[in-house]
């Protein structure tokens, strides 16, 4: 808070840098497990329904199989979150003092959204075949809003962090608190809606990933063959609309920031001096020394454009900012990452069902095949990047032009000792994850799965430990 | 009754309601791996049984718990957060290793034993550490010399009130659990289970109770001031302590329900909750007004009017909309005898 300097006025840098890499780093993982934790409900759920339309088994195995995946990334992306959640509060005390008093409600709606997930999720595992079919997709239906809401919620949080309102801050007081305009804050649909249709992107794609993996390594023409072609089709359908939307979305989002954050843009976009008719750079980087974005290729006024939809809006430059508002300036190529992948992930969607849809190809060349292998990780390499923009580019701000990040921090020394320890359990936490998916998945093949599901009477989802 | 009294009100429900959950939960978990090598008796698969379906949203409430603090007490926040970071981040650490493993164990089953020593040890040390967060906000370990509350750990470790605390917060985890595992094994038929269990609450109960008086004597030695306004109390220290001897009729007594059973563990189970609900209260009532003696008190720490009317309508509605998701699901898991007397259990159906 501008007058609230007092608190902080002996920062020493070093553990400022060191609580910031803390939590990047806390981010950077639960983000993984928590944007695929919204994407696969999604996946299954079509699964479900495909099932109840088709009547095909396999249907039903893609479910079994997939959730099995959700159960076990649930393992690491539940104690991670709560970890966030948690640190959040022991590093950026300051902070969370702020959005106590002015910004409760995500927070608060979140839990419950939490709740919903929880309960269903082990119903739908635990109880499957003790309830009816309506109440097991009833249950998914559930899994997949709780997922999707504590999605929403916590971008809330993030986008009030770009645009506050619902308060004003006098003479060391906060007034006229209004909770409901802090939850409606400006980016908050914007950002949100990307957030969710990312994650769609996300779990579409890791699916279509490792499918095509399988494909890669079956015979074609095998029944295992098809059974991968089935979930890469339905993955490529929703990965195509999901990852068009996001990037119309991403727009927007674009549009946002030189309305709200325009030192964010102008990093993003490695622009320094203000103009209308604003190039805008594609590749390379913002080199600070000659204020210019080296090896990149410049479109004449399409940024312009980009920001205001005409060529003659003005974009704000980096030099209409003190030095120390500066975000850092490699966000340019984040940002480029994530809408070079974003366009990548469209035509990657669109090829692949037109491949099968109107050439009616049967079998994917096996390059192609390797493509979509890359998607999955790019999504993700996508999602981290869009994220360390969003975060990074607000710095020095936590709370964009209202409170600083080092006045928000933390006055605890020595947090060097925490780093190793939480960036230790996160590496044993990654290498376990991985090792167990592997394991489960090459002891339960899916002909195992298939075979059980066709015996009646055999209980597919409880019997594969 | 004020705002603030209301909001704290809220605030001990919860922390009672997730101290319930937790040391089910921890003490389960603890108990699956004791009882790992000893197939016959099936307390495993109980302890497991119960543990599958129930962690996630246990956890939640740690979740729901640290979100109630800093949106009803956002002042205390700030204090709460600077100096628990150390105590805090060693309970996330281990929180982390104990949820993955467990998830884990389940699922790769030939490596279930070492997994599940994993997660039973860590699960163990946890109610531990979070039952040492209360001697901290006592402010003996507290020193302001920056103008900022900071924990000076190394009181912390070298009282032994707070030692005491983390003993009878791992016994207290042990004895609950065991209690509600006895009452688990009994509806589920399992014989054998339900007599272990039986037999750890009768050891772990008493050790209970005599930590329970440690902790009041440590505490008068170092915390004075809420020594003196517990004892003001009394009279209902001394129900609650009728309440746990009730607990002992229901572990030692014959069954008045069924003949040749010995043990009522409903009755105990809800004896002994009494029990500790009454104690919590006495504990509670006597920590007010402070949150973190003596520089933080409700009312100082108290949210805004207005997100505190907002906050506590959330509440409402949301626990109405959540309270027959709960009943459902307890009914599916607590009640349903088709998952409780599975005759090929199959633990780690995930
Ligand atoms: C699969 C992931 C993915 C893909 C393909 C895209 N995005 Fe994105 N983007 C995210 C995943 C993401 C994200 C990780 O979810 C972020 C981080 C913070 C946020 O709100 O969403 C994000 C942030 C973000 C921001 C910053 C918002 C802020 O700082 O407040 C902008 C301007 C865009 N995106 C724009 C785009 C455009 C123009 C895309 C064109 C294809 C695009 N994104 C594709
Ligand atoms: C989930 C994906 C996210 C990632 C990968 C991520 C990444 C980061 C990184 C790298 C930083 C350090 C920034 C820097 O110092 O340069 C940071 C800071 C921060 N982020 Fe995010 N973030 C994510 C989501 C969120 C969300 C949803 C919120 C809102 C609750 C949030 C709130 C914060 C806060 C409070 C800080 C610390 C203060 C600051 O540096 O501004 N983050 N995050
Ligand atoms: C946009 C980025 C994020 C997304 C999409 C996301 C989504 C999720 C999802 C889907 C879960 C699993 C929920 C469950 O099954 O119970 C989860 C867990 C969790 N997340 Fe994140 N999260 C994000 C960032 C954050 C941040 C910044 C925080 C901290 C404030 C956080 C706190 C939590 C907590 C506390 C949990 C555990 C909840 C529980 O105990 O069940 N998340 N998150």
């Amino acid at each position: 808070m501008k007058g609230k300097v007092c608190r902080k006025d002996v920062t020493i840098m070093d553990d400022l840098l060191i609580a910031r890499s803390l939590f990047g780093t806390t981010m950077a993982f639960h983000i993984i497990f928590a944007t695929i934790g919204v994407g696969l409900p999604l996946m299954i759920l079509i699964a479900e329904l495909m099932y109840q339309k088709t009547k095909d088994l396999e249907y039903v195995v893609m479910a079994k199989r997939w959730t099995k995946a959700f159960a076990v990334l649930l393992g690491v992306g539940i104690p991670t979150g709560t970890i966030a959640g948690v640190q959040l509060s022991l590093l950026w005390p300051g902070f969370m003092e702020v959005i106590g008093r002015v910004m409760p409600l995500p927070f608060q709606i979140e839990i419950y959204a939490f709740f919903v997930e929880a309960l269903f999720m082990s119903i739908y595992v635990y109880a499957a075949e003790r309830i009816a079919p309506w109440m097991r997709i009833a249950s998914l239906i559930l899994v997949a809003l709780g997922a999707l809401a504590s999605a929403v919620l916590i971008t809330n949080v993030h986008a009030f962090q770009g645009t506050p309102a619902g308060f004003r801050y006098e003479n060391g007081q906060f007034v006229d608190i209004d909770p409901w305009a802090a939850f409606f804050n400006p980016s908050f649909f914007v950002t949100a809606t990307h957030v969710a249709l990312s994650a769609y992107v996300t779990g579409a794609f890791i699916v279509a990933s490792v499918a095509a993996f399988k494909m890669l390594r079956n015979e074609y023409g095998s029944r295992i063959y098809h059974f991968h072609q089935k979930a890469l089709m339905i993955s490529l359908v929703v990965g195509g609309i999901a990852s068009f939307l996001t990037a119309t979305n991403g727009h927007t989002a674009a549009q946002y920031l030189h309305q709200y954050q325009p030192e964010k843009l102008a990093a993003a976009e490695g622009l320094f001096e203000t103009q209308s008719h604003a190039p805008l750079a594609i590749g390379g980087f913002t080199d600070r020394e000659t204020e210019t974005v080296k090896w990149g290729i410049e479109i004449p006024w399409a940024l312009s454009f980009l920001a205001g939809n005409s060529f003659d809006t003005v974009v704000v430059g980096l030099n209409d900012f003190p030095e120390e508002w500066w975000p850092p300036l490699f966000v340019h190529t984040l940002f480029n990452a994530m809408v070079l992948i974003g366009s990548l992930l469209i035509f990657i969607a669109i090829a692949g069902l037109a491949w099968k849809k109107f050439l009616k190809k049967d079998r994917f060349p096996k390059w192609f095949l390797w493509i979509l292998v890359t998607s999955g990780p790019l999504a993700i390499i996508a999602i981290e990047s869009g994220w360390i923009l969003a975060c990074s580019g607000r710095q020095p701000w936590v709370i964009y032009r209202f409170l600083s990040t080092a006045q928000a921090a933390t006055t605890a020394t020595d947090l060097g000792i925490l780093f190793i320890l939480f960036a230790g359990v996160y590496v044993i936490l990654g290498t376990a994850v991985v090792l167990v998916l592997l394991y489960f998945f090459r002891k339960n093949t899916v002909m195992d799965d298939i075979d059980r599901a066709e015996k009646k009477n055999v209980p597919l989802f409880s019997t594969n430990s | 009754m004020t705002d603030a009294l209301i909001a704290i009100t809220v605030l001990w429900g919860f922390v009672f309601i997730y101290a319930v959950m937790a040391t089910m939960d921890f003490g389960a978990g603890f108990w699956s791996m004791i009882y790992i090598n000893r197939e016959k008796t099936k307390a495993t698969n109980i302890a497991n049984r119960y543990l599958s379906p129930t962690w996630e949203v246990t956890n939640t409430f740690i979740v729901a718990l640290v979100v109630a603090v800093y949106s009803l007490f956002p002042t205390a926040a700030y204090t709460l957060g600077t100096i628990l970071l150390i105590p805090g981040s060693m309970i996330l650490l281990l929180l982390a290793l104990r949820s993955a493993f467990l998830v884990f164990s389940n699922i790769a089953s030939e490596y279930r034993k070492p997994l599940t020593y994993i997660s039973g040890v860590t699960g163990i040390i946890i109610p531990g550490l979070l039952i040492s967060v209360l001697p901290i906000t006592h402010g003996e370990y507290l020193n302001y010399e920056t103008g900022n509350a900071q924990l000076d750990l190394q009181q912390v470790f070298t009282s032994p009130n707070v030692y005491t605390f983390i003993v009878f917060g791992i016994s207290s985890t042990l004895f609950l659990s065991s209690l509600l595992l006895a009452d688990y094994s009994k509806v589920s038929n399992e014989m054998e289970a339900y007599k272990v269990y039986l037999r750890d609450a009768k050891i772990a109960g008493p050790i209970s109770l005599i930590m329970a008086f440690c902790i009041m004597l440590t505490l008068q030695r170092e915390a004075l001031w809420l020594y003196n306004k517990m004892m003001e109390d009394l009279p209902l220290l001394w129900v609650s302590v009728v309440f746990f001897l009730l607990g002992g009729v229901g572990l030692f007594a014959p069954s008045f329900f069924e003949k040749g059973v010995r043990g009522m563990p409903r009755l105990a189970v809800i004896a002994v909750t009494v029990q500790y609900l009454i104690a919590s209260y006495v504990y509670g009532k006597a920590h007010l007004p402070y949150i973190v003696y003596p520089s933080v008190t409700i009312d100082s720490a108290f949210t805004d009017p207005n997100s505190f009317r907002a906050v506590f309508i959330t509440y409402i509605v949301g626990f109405a909309i959540l309270f027959p998701g709960f009943i459902y699901f307890w009914s599916l898991f607590m009640h349903d005898k088709r998952y409780l007397q599975q005759k090929n259990p199959q633990e780690g159906a995930r």
